[in-house]
């Protein structure tokens, strides 16, 4: 009754097309963003940010970029580790070697590094595809990890292997406390999301689903596998590659190349395949559901501990987090292969027909 | 032998002419901007989009806006967008599938997807048109409404039509010239009325009486 | 020169090792078409079953005679990996049949993670010994021909035999049994095997039962080298570039490729590491399956790959 699109007629091409065509729709994503610039800052405590909304929002631009190579235009990549750590060192890089770099320049550098980085390892999609290429992006995310260990160039040649970045600054706005590197991330994901939703409505988009689904007829109506392929390598990368700087510049501060281990993609793939895979609100909705799960789990399970009085150690919490991962992972491949998107799309479309069935 | 014409096979002899220009073999970006445009026996439509998306790929060779003006959408992007927006319309009232713009392909009935599927092709704004058994798995109103619409592109916009079809009522009635092949070899070439009278015709397709 | 033969032999025994793991995700991709990311996990599982029984089992029959409790550890680890096959057909793979590839794989990767976290639950997560008393000794060969002669790990020698001797059972079960056909029908077209009468299910859990205990054995060996712990799973992982090398549907493929990443690795530490920095061992292998990958995808024996429109 409320979800309605009675008596919204669109009477010009723009207007059907826009991203969100339902008044409803664009009312409550004004209050999500207003909710999410303005009202979350003033209420979120310190851990909140920490543990919570700074990894959701840098996973979920990160999850953005795998979606878009892995949903929309259907490679399957396990190299996604690989593309966030060369975002990370080449922004450092840029940022330490060069003297007043500014911050959002340095990252976008380690994001053009990561989209070349991307390309060179994208040229094996044009040959094969599905498990084989699961393995080529895998020799890209080894191959990196070495590359971050053992080549000094890329950590100053620092002798514990760690490298780090301090006085984070943009335009003169230090970017500090908790509540500035949230506002930080999140300008850079609404501004990121904005332009992957654009790319995917687009006629490229349309290129990479017409890849995914079916590549043979998309060759012979005149689309290039390559020019699509590798355009969504290079787009894909240049946003996990950013999502990387912002991983280690903000979040971290300091880190070694194990925080872009295979773990890492793991868990990008993982957020793309519950979120919903060729979904842009997929990607916030799986970010959101890996980040909140440990804790969730955390606090269930040291409940369930206290209850019973059995000791729960940390090490059987990350034991049990495991199966939960694998067993959801499982569960929303046979049930809803679309994930968590199409979930949510199924209970907006009941809530257009409420207050009846159907 | 279609998939050779559009690259996707590569032939192992013989050449392809195609207005003066002879190949050896195709590649299949030149094939769509030479203007050939193809519907395929199996229906190879994308699943995951909506027709409307489906038909909007047809378009894919005309636009010229880059990566970057896209991911912006400002200005010429946006207006390219909606100038081939209307062409797809153009194409959507001519097959008569409004009601279904938005739907996902994989919804629709087999009749309406190979309605699509033609559609798709006419997008590209071809001006060959090679059309894979489309009366496939049809029944006779379903065969009379697609004759309809291949006659009509041929009319309206003056597309040359090949049509692969084994319906002989379908051949005969709609065509200008008939070529026939049997097992690979050529065995009749020329108006229906000469091709439906030659033995040889006869003897592979038409049956004789014993 | 001896150097050289003993990292060959080295880089040989090694790859035996890996052509084991390799041997599971073979097997099932002959059979079912599925892509088993989960083949490392189930190394772990089996291992840790084999190694906790092979200590539990005489603390509740007061057995203690070391073979006996092998044995018993190692069939009760079958078992268990047997009873892993049902459950996974049960659950999963019925729910998925005809999926394409991607799905699959990545329900086997939910399910490499889920067995991982169970596998420690049950088990623990220290680092534990299995000793099926084969010898640790060295032995030195070829003392006639060389100073002192060539250092071979007994170990490895007697994981080679093993080896060897899987790979011929397997060879002839596929090729020569009815049970074998049905199985490559199966991986060619799972609808089509259906509508021809084959019970995919009781197919399914043969060869994840199968692959459980090639598991199971290569868990043994490993587990009997390394000692049983996490890194395992890990280690299975470098697996992958073997099947590719070798071809996705070649049991005598992974066995070579195997050898031949075995030897790559060993060789290329050796003599290409000192140049770089060291540490290559953990990309060669993948590397070198990209190369292949470039220019024959479907490995040195795999059945080329055929895309129909």
């Amino acid at each position: 009754m409320i979800y309605r699109e009675n008596g919204q007629f669109k009477t010009s091409y723009r207007a059907d097309q826009q991203i969100f065509p339902i008044l409803q729709d664009r009312a409550f994503i004004a209050l999500l963003l207003a909710f999410a610039f303005l009202a979350v800052p003033a209420l979120a405590s310190d851990y909140l940010f920490q543990a919570v909304l700074l990894p959701f929002v840098i996973l979920s631009l990160a999850a953005l970029g795998v979606n878009i190579l892995v949903g929309y235009c259907g490679q399957i990549s396990l190299g996604s580790g690989a593309f966030m750590a060369v975002g990370a060192y080449m922004a450092y890089s840029a940022f330490v070697r060069i003297d007043g770099m500014p911050l959002v320049a340095a990252m976008l550098i380690g994001g053009s590094c990561a989209t070349l980085v991307g390309i060179a390892f994208g040229i094996p999609s044009l040959r094969v595809k599905g498990l084989y290429l699961a393995v080529a992006t895998l020799a890209a995310q080894f191959f990196c990890d070495w590359v971050f260990l053992r080549v000094g160039w890329f950590t100053k040649h620092s002798s514990s292997g760690t490298v780090s970045v301090a006085h984070l600054e943009v335009l003169n706005w230090r970017v500090d406390t908790p509540t500035e590197k949230y506002l930080f991330c999140l300008a850079f994901l609404a501004v990121f999301g904005l332009m992957a939703k654009n790319l995917v409505r687009s006629s490229i988009g349309r290129e990479w689903m017409a890849i995914r689904d079916m590549d043979v007829a998309a060759a012979v109506i005149g689309i290039r596998p390559m020019y699509a392929k590798l355009s969504a390598f290079a787009v894909s990368s240049f946003i996990i590659g950013v999502a990387g700087a912002l991983w280690g510049f903000v979040y971290l501060g300091s880190w070694e190349p194990a925080a872009f281990s295979i773990d890492r993609s793991f868990q990008l793939l993982f957020m793309v395949i519950i979120g919903g895979l060729g979904s842009v609100m997929g990607s916030f909705f799986g970010a959101a559901f890996i980040v909140v799960l440990p804790i969730a789990l955390d606090h269930f399970l040291s409940g369930l501990g206290a209850l019973s009085g059995m000791h729960i150690s940390t090490a059987l919490v990350a034991h049990v987090q495991s199966m939960v991962f694998g067993g959801l992972i499982v569960w929303f491949l046979i049930v809803e292969p679309h994930g968590l998107a199409k979930l949510w799309s199924v209970g907006k479309q009941k809530l257009r027909i409420w207050p009846f069935p159907h | 032998m279609l998939n050779c014409i559009n690259g996707v096979y590569q032939p192992q002899e013989g050449r392809i002419t195609f207005r003066g220009q002879t190949f050896s073999h195709m590649n299949s970006r030149q094939v769509a901007e030479m203007g050939v445009a193809r519907t395929f026996q199996n229906l190879a439509l994308f699943k995951g989009m909506s027709v409307l998306d489906n038909l909007m790929s047809g378009r894919n060779l005309k636009i010229r806006s880059n990566l970057l003006l896209q991911a912006l959408r400002i200005g010429p992007a946006e207006r390219e967008e909606i100038r081939h927006r209307e062409a797809v319309e153009r194409i959507i009232d001519f097959l008569e599938i409004q009601a279904w713009r938005k739907t996902p392909v994989g919804q629709l009935p087999y009749g309406l997807q190979k309605r699509v599927d033609l559609g798709r092709a006419l997008a590209m704004e071809p001006q060959v048109l090679l059309l894979d058994e489309p009366m496939a798995g049809m029944n006779v109103e379903e065969k009379q409404d697609m004759c309809r619409f291949i006659l009509d592109v041929n009319d309206e916009f003056g597309t040359t039509i090949v049509l692969i079809e084994h319906d002989m009522g379908v051949v005969m009635d709609i065509s200008d010239r008939v070529v026939v092949l049997d097992y690979g070899k050529k065995i009749g070439d020329g108006a229906p009325d000469e091709v439906r009278s030659n033995p040889e015709v006869i003897k592979a397709y038409l049956g004789t009486s014993h | 020169m001896a150097f050289f033969l003993e990292t060959l032999l080295g880089g040989l025994m090694a790859g035996m090792l890996y052509s084991l793991v390799a041997l599971g995700f073979v097997l099932i991709f002959k059979a079912s078409g599925v892509f088993n990311f989960a083949q490392g996990a189930m190394v772990l599982f089996a291992a840790l079953a084999m190694a906790r029984f092979a200590e539990w089992f005489p603390a509740w029959t007061g057995i203690t005679h070391p073979v006996f409790a092998n044995v018993a550890a190692f069939l009760i680890a079958g078992g268990v990996m047997f009873a892993v096959a049902w459950i996974v057909e049960r659950l999963v793979l019925r729910h998925l049949v005809n999926q394409e590839g991607a799905t699959l794989l990545m329900a086997t990767l939910g399910i490499a993670y889920f067995l991982e976290g169970l596998g420690q639950t049950l088990f623990g997560s220290d680092i534990y010994k299995i000793d099926v008393g084969m010898p640790k000794d060295p032995i030195f060969a070829f003392e006639s021909w060389f100073q002192g002669g060539v250092l071979l790990n007994q170990e490895d020698l007697i994981a080679a035999g093993i080896a060897a001797v899987l790979v011929a059972l397997l060879s002839l079960f596929f090729q020569k049994t009815g049970t074998g056909r049905a199985l490559r029908a199966v991986a060619d077209d799972h609808q089509a095997a259906q509508s021809i009468g084959i019970p995919l299910g009781r197919i399914w859990v043969i060869v994840w039962c199968v692959a459980g205990v090639v598991a199971l054995v290569a868990g043994m060996i490993w587990g009997s080298k390394l000692g049983v712990q996490f890194s395992l799973a890990t280690v299975a992982l470098r697996a992958l570039p073997v099947v590719i090398l070798g071809g996705l549907t070649s049991v005598p493929g992974a066995i070579i490729g195997g050898l031949i990443i075995g030897v790559g690795e060993k060789l290329s530490e050796v003599y290409l590491g000192p140049f770089v920095g060291g540490g290559i061992e953990i990309w060669f292998a993948y590397v070198l399956a990209l190369v292949f990958l470039l220019f024959r995808p479907q490995g040195l024996f795999g059945e080329k790959i055929i895309d129909r429109v």
